[in-house]
């Protein structure tokens, strides 16, 4: 039988161009990401959201953390950073409150946003900074290898929880609520049109908006829990994930166990006073007294 | 007093350093503060809080210094004069995006009014421990960094910190003490014809440069929202802003990251000299122990010993030649500092003659008798 060959390249394939080429930079293609990732689908529901928004794309601002969906951001044509481990909320706010003609999205990961970040998250959606912020959720630290954080589900194997995780996970849907957001979200990556209406939703919202996507990881995360192929969480997926905009958020926990259903849905949509909204009354109250 | 546009009008006040410190940024056009409270800078903050909404900008509180200065950085490319303030051990917070800042080239200033350490150390009461922290805590990076000794250089410098921050893209220090910060004394504030304000270099889309052209030590700034499409990153990146490994790349970009500094340090360099044409001995010193060392240098002067003060305006860059020369003259070299020794190892790598720190750092100042006594030994040697 024939050895495959690997290291002589094969003729090079052209395609014709995306309709969405305007919005990415082909230049910096082929992406980091790994066969059965679910990040490219979230980048895909952002632009046609960002498409959709009615706000002029030279006003979007993507900003991402560290990590895989880290990279998110550098591959839209638009203006895009990529800042420091878990402080891409922090960087967003600042940017947010200088210049409130800007719509402001960060895209990144669990680990990056609910693990080292966890703190900014709360306090952004506490004080309803109207910036966007969409999660990857993959259920561990996928660039550095596959560690386990504080998304892992209870009993599941990384390369840091070999025996099993012995931290109990957040409900991030119940945490970013009672923190005090302006909208909160969950979809997988296999709601590729639910994806895009939720984003869009988020950049209609003065206020903080919360959208946590639950993604496959074959390699890091898949492998070691029950879900070691590109469809197999996908199938998961198609078959557990039950839309509930109403559920309780104290039950929305997930186990990704292949037994249990994963709510999803759009959980809250209510309107409250922006942090910018209220900084401008600030500032009127300010000027009115030193008068 | 209310001067133009919410500014204090021009002419003499009696305030403290921290206020100082504030009136100057506003005078700069500083309109975005994003700070956590943290003695002996608290005043800063709060004031910050009460005056920059007065003059159509913000000052937010932010849920500790890490944010805060990834804030800072945030609004900085918004295209806001930007600035923040604190002490030790937010100061060590602050050093991560600070870190991002410089690699990304966003014009910030931070005043760190230092306190007595290490940690959380004595709240309140005078140190200069961050002296080396400044330069080295964000890696291997260069600094700039003023180093004020009185509520008008509080003022002045701050002033000053701007503008360079703005000329230079980068992160700028204003490494203050408990004793400056919350000194009060007279100040002037100088007309807005006066002092001069350096205005941001930003790029313009329609010429559809590189944003990061390492030809030049210069570069304009992209701001958001204004079309230029670029990705800024806090990876190593190319002259079109995307991440690399290539060594080429990281010797590019770090190369002109040092040399847009170190290619114009002496036009950054600040510092006094006093009665240094006779001098045998020389007192090297910076912030209030300036103060304290100059009083030290006239009672020498009293007792017969030809005594002379450096001060050190910019600690960071260090300006060696103007250490290298004076060394040349004189027998001995004197350091006090509130600290157990940090920028006597800079003299001591640049001056030929003998180097002698004077370290005292239980969260008092130096007293100027304690430098006369050393000034006293080095000088019968």
């Amino acid at each position: 039988m024939t050895q495959p060959v690997f290291d002589e390249p094969g003729p090079e394939v052209r395609t014709p161009s995306h309709m969405r080429d305007g919005m990415i930079r082909p230049e910096r293609f082929p992406n980091i990401w790994c066969p059965g990732c679910g990040i490219g689908i979230v980048l895909a529901a952002y632009i046609g959201a960002l498409e959709k928004s009615g706000t002029p794309s030279r006003n979007h601002v993507c900003i991402s953390g560290i990590g895989c969906t880290g990279r998110a951001a550098g591959y839209l044509n638009l203006d895009t950073f990529h800042t420091t481990h878990g402080r891409a909320i922090p960087f967003a706010t600042g940017m947010a409150v200088a210049n409130p003609a800007l719509e402001v999205t960060v895209i990144a990961g669990d680990g990056d946003l609910s693990t080292i970040g966890g703190n900014h998250l709360i306090h952004a959606a506490r004080r309803n900074v109207d910036i966007n912020v969409i999660m990857v959720n993959n259920f561990n630290y996928g660039m550095t290898g596959g560690q386990h954080g504080a998304t892992t589900p209870l009993g599941a194997k990384t390369h840091t929880s070999p025996y099993g995780n012995a931290e109990a996970p957040f409900n991030l849907p119940y945490l970013v609520a009672a923190a005090g957001a302006s909208f909160v979200s969950r979809w997988t990556a296999l709601h590729v049109r639910q994806l895009a209406a939720a984003v869009k939703r988020m950049m209609e919202i003065e206020g903080f908006t919360f959208l946590e996507v639950i993604s496959p990881c074959p390699p890091t995360f898949g492998e070691y829990n029950s879900y070691p192929e590109a469809l197999d969480m996908m199938e998961y997926f198609r078959s557990k994930a039950v839309v509930n905009h109403n559920a309780d958020l104290r039950d929305v926990g997930v186990t990704v166990h292949p037994g249990d259903n994963l709510i999803v849905g759009n959980f809250v949509d209510k309107r409250r006073e922006s942090y910018q909204e209220l900084l401008d009354s600030l500032r009127a109250r300010a000027t009115e007294r030193k008068k | 007093m209310s001067g133009t546009q919410g500014l204090l009008a021009p002419g003499n006040y009696f305030m403290m350093g921290n206020f100082a410190c504030v009136e100057a940024a506003l005078m700069a056009g500083c309109r975005f503060y994003a700070g956590y409270p943290i003695t002996p800078s608290s005043e800063i903050f709060e004031r910050s809080c009460s005056r920059f909404p007065q003059v159509g900008g913000q000052a937010i509180e932010m849920e500790d210094e890490i944010a805060s200065m990834a804030a800072l950085v945030g609004a900085s490319y918004a295209g806001a004069k930007v600035m923040t303030a604190t002490s030790g051990p937010g100061f060590s917070l602050m050093l991560e995006n600070i870190s991002l800042a410089y690699i990304m080239e966003a014009p910030c200033v931070v005043v760190n009014v230092q306190r007595s350490g290490p940690c959380t150390g004595i709240p309140t009461l005078v140190g200069q421990g961050d002296m080396m922290q400044a330069k080295w805590g964000s890696g291997d990076v260069e600094t700039i960094a003023y180093s004020p000794s009185s509520v008008q250089q509080f003022f002045d410098l701050t002033v000053q910190a701007f503008n360079t921050a703005e000329k230079f893209r980068t992160p700028v220090f204003v490494l203050a003490d408990q004793v400056t910060g919350m000194m009060w004394e007279k100040l002037r504030i100088p007309s807005e014809d006066e002092v001069e304000i350096v205005r941001r270099q930003v790029m313009d889309p329609s010429r559809r440069e590189v944003p990061f052209d390492y030809s030049r030590d210069f570069i304009p700034m992209p701001i958001v929202g204004s079309d230029c499409r670029v990705n800024i990153d806090g990876l190593t990146h190319d002259a079109r802003g995307y991440p690399s490994t290539e060594h080429s790349v990281s010797q590019g970009m770090n190369s002109h990251l040092m040399g847009k500094i170190r290619n114009h340090a002496r036009e950054i360099w600040k510092w006094e000299e006093y009665m240094t044409d006779d001098a045998e001995v020389l007192v090297v010193a910076y912030g209030s122990t300036a103060r304290s060392s100059l009083a030290a240098v006239k009672e020498a002067r009293a007792k017969g010993i030809r005594a002379a003060l450096l001060r050190l305006i910019t600690p960071w860059p260090f300006p060696d030649e103007v250490v290298q020369k004076l060394g040349n003259k004189v027998d001995s070299i004197v350091v006090p500092e509130i600290n157990y020794g940090q920028m006597v190892h800079m003299v001591r790598e640049n001056a030929s003659c003998s180097v002698v720190g004077v370290n005292w750092a239980p969260g008092t100042p130096i007293a100027p008798q304690t430098i006369v006594d050393a000034l006293e030994v080095v000088s019968s040697r």
